[in-house]
């Protein structure tokens, strides 16, 4: 059992020859790392752990990469020198994240490949249109035709292929998206450039696809960047809450070992004030747990030898040894991620706006074309004229700007957000948020801020108060030190009592007889409990002082559901915690629809029902019970304290200490919706004026390349507008 | 005209160099750390220096 731990941290030495193992790395994320000093100060204090044969920080991602030999370096050395050096870190955990980088990389090659391609066959083009009507030889012209097909051919395949590849995957689903119409046109202009190269034409266009290609990939690039940017940063706020585990051996030592390493069986600690890291049984001690996390429920619960716990919950009295269970399939946590599971399939049928425009733009196009050939037979020119000109028109339409226009839009509005700390990780979360017009809250930490205050100010008196804070300051109960934050807030000095016993589930306690004073539950201090106040106080033979401790709502809370309703939002609050509690949060910031005591499924069942009857709800949560909701929600939004898993299932992570992020973001959505439409309408407008010239047969290579980069320009420089824009939702203004 | 024949191989050259140059780069992770990038080209210390 005890090697069986060692291994299990995933350092044992097995693995590691005296004379040391192979080098492997391992990647950290280190949060308060901003300049050039930092940068130089975590790659020495890595450096100088023992073993570790290089360290590289990375600014931008926030993340340093060591090389050490296999087994030679725990990460918690590694973690701590860090935190010697003043740095926060945390090794990151395995994500997606990866895979988006590695897309990232390839567009920006492709993205190359198609700028070299287009410059050079720009030069090319140009000197033909210059030389059309001059003097120059038809020789000349065909050499630098086929010079341009010898660089169009190679790069078109190559910049091109993850266009093709997504039409092929669309047309095969028996769908249409904007790369069919894309797919089409290049292909189409590349082919029939190629086939009046051969007969020596003026009717070549492979600028015009190359350029196409270039402009998408800009677009295409810049979204995947600002992506795996969102991704990353939203994988280190998960990799900073990741922790470690105090593993029991069966001989009673201790090791502290990363919390994913706990296997079912194993035994950890956990001292007062520290979240669990796994799920489990408690096999030795007493304690209170809050489970606000998991329930809603913001009463600790107290457990004993024997009783459930889950993973995230913190424990708020005595030490407890607990026994892993985790990978049970009869857990918490495998009943939320099934729910979470069936919920996210019900969302797969989002259709994206680009794919909708593409849905009535790829039939009227093609149907264009066929008409122009159609036409062009019926008044009695060749086969040949009438297919180049509906070519022509093919190629005019391909939707260049339109293609951009969505990811141009995304790419501003993402680095809009990003820049106020709020991360979009799911690719249509944006046009998802700007249909929403019901938004369904969460109490306990996302409302409220998840931690008891003082309500009844007036009836506990500085002397009192100031007792009770020397007796809480011993102990890391929230309501302890809620407390002592309330004696601080006053302007007390705060000096930890001695002699101070404190009993799990029940209270503190010092002295004896007529000076004896206690602090806890009503129970606890001999008191017939007449109100809902959770906390007493009494010394001696004196009257109990009652502590009306609630959860109070964030400072913004209130002010950020009035905004919500001003812009004709449904606001609705759905809660795991106990009716008067959710009844007095919503008094308070002003929420008249409000469900207490409700189960995972039942959060979600409630989304279900919202869905059908037509609205498009909004879910804001950070527990786990929310996660399922944020699943199977139109939208989803989630705090950066919130559970790794409900993180996971939102689709925007929010950072910060107020709720006015949620406004932001919905007004950013609403606001490249509106811009999505506009540059839609720019598209079309290039579209009006130059389709009619290509069905007549007046559409020189020339003119098709100035409105292709024409409208592709027009529509970035409008989407970049909405990086300063000044937004309104509701009554609030909303500057950049 | 003749000037040409080398012109244009020239142009081409040039062109396939910068994007060669750009590949590499890009490859060897130039492009990972854009900010760092910027702050240690204003270290002293030799690349390579541990301390």
């Amino acid at each position: 059992m005890a090697e069986a731990l060692i291994d299990g941290a995933g350092r044992a030495d097995v693995f590691a020859p005296a004379t040391g193992g192979k080098p492997i790395s391992t990647t950290l994320v280190i949060e308060n790392m901003h300049c050039g000093g930092c940068l130089k100060k975590v790659e020495a204090a890595l450096a100088a752990v023992p073993g570790v044969v290089n360290a590289r920080a990375n600014l931008s991602a926030h993340r340093a990469t060591v090389t050490h030999t296999e087994g030679s370096v725990d990460i918690a050395r590694l973690v701590g020198a860090l935190e010697r050096a003043g740095f926060k870190a945390a090794e990151l955990a395995q994500t997606e994240n990866a895979d988006l980088d590695a897309v990232d990389k390839d567009y920006l090659k492709r993205l190359a490949v198609a700028g070299f391609a287009a410059a050079n066959i720009m030069l090319l083009s140009v000197s033909v249109w210059s030389g059309a009507h001059g003097d120059m030889p038809p020789a000349l012209k065909a050499l630098f035709h086929w010079l341009s097909a010898l660089i169009a051919l190679p790069a078109t395949a190559y910049a091109g292929l993850p266009f093709f590849r997504s039409a092929a995957t669309a047309l095969k689903a028996r769908r249409v998206n904007m790369d069919v119409p894309i797919s089409l046109g290049v292909t189409l202009a590349t082919g029939m450039s190629v086939y009046q190269t051969f007969r020596g034409s003026e009717q070549v266009y492979f600028d015009a696809a190359v350029t196409l290609l270039f402009f998408l990939l800009i677009g295409r690039a810049l979204d995947a960047r600002m992506r795996s940017r969102s991704a990353g940063a939203a994988a280190n706020l998960l990799g900073l809450r990741a922790q470690f585990a105090l593993a029991v051996s069966d001989d009673g030592t201790t090791s502290r070992i990363a919390a994913r390493a706990l296997v079912p069986g194993m035994r950890f600690l956990v001292a007062a004030g520290e979240r669990l890291a796994a799920d489990g049984r408690v096999s030795a001690g007493g304690s209170e747990i809050d489970e606000s996390l998991i329930t809603g429920e913001t009463r600790p619960r107290v457990v004993s030898v024997g009783d459930a716990v889950y993973a995230g919950t913190l424990n708020l009295g005595q030490p407890l040894t607990i026994e892993t269970t985790a990978a049970d399939e009869r857990t918490l946590l495998a009943d939320i991620a099934r729910l979470m599971h069936a919920a996210e399939q019900g969302k797969a049928s989002y259709v994206r706006l680009a794919d909708r425009a593409a849905q009535l733009y790829a039939p009227a196009v093609h149907a264009l074309g066929l008409a122009t050939f159609l036409g062009w037979l019926a008044f009695g020119n060749g086969w040949e004229a009438a297919l180049t000109a509906a070519i022509a028109v093919l190629i005019i339409t391909c939707p260049c700007a339109l293609a951009l226009a969505v990811p141009a839009v995304q790419v501003a509005a993402t680095s809009r957000l990003f820049a106020k700390g709020v991360l979009v990780k799911a690719p249509d979360a944006l046009e998802r948020l700007a249909d929403v017009d019901t938004v369904v809250l969460d109490k306990t930490g996302t409302l409220t801020r998840g931690e008891p205050v003082l309500r009844s100010e007036a009836a506990v008196d500085d002397a009192t108060l100031g007792r009770a804070a020397a007796l809480a300051a011993v102990s890391r109960h929230p309501y302890a030190r809620a407390v002592v934050r309330a004696a601080e807030a006053r302007g007390l000095n705060v000096v930890p009592a001695r002699d101070v016993a404190e009993t799990a589930g029940s209270g503190l306690a010092r002295g004896m007889a007529s000076t004896e004073e206690r602090l806890g539950s009503a129970r606890w201090c001999g008191v017939e409990a007449t109100t809902d106040a959770p906390l007493w106080y009494r010394r001696g033979t004196e009257m109990p002082v009652a502590f009306d401790l609630v959860d109070a709502p964030r400072e913004d809370a209130a002010a950020v559901v009035a905004t919500l309703k001003s812009a004709g939002l449904a606001v609705e609050l759905l809660s795991g915690d106990r009716a008067a509690e959710v009844a007095r949060i919503a008094e308070a910031v002003g929420i008249e629809a409000a469900t207490a005591a409700l189960l995972p499924a039942e959060k979600l069942a409630r989304l279900g029902s919202l869905k059908q009857a037509g609205a498009k709800p909004l879910m804001i949560g950070d527990g786990l019970n929310d996660a399922p909701a944020l699943a199977g929600g139109h939208a989803s939004i989630s705090p950066s304290s919130a559970a790794d898993i409900t993180q996971t299932a939102a689709d925007v992570v929010f950072q910060g200490e107020a709720l006015a992020p949620v406004l932001e973001t919905i007004a950013v959505a609403r606001a490249s919706k509106r811009m999505a439409l506009e540059n839609f309408a720019i598209a079309l407008g290039y579209n009006l004026v130059f389709v009619p010239l290509a069905v007549v047969g007046l559409v020189t290579p020339l003119i098709a390349a100035i409105a292709m980069s024409g409208s592709s320009i027009a529509v970035t420089l409008n989407a970049l507008r909405l990086k300063r824009r000044r937004l309104r939702l509701g009554s609030r203004r909303i500057d950049a | 005209m003749t000037a040409l024949a080398w012109l244009i191989p020239c142009a081409l050259l040039l062109g396939a160099l910068g994007l060669a140059g750009f590949l590499w780069s890009l490859r060897g992770g130039q492009f990972d750390d854009l900010e760092g990038a910027g702050w240690r080209a204003l270290d002293d210390e030799p690349p390579g220096d541990k301390s």
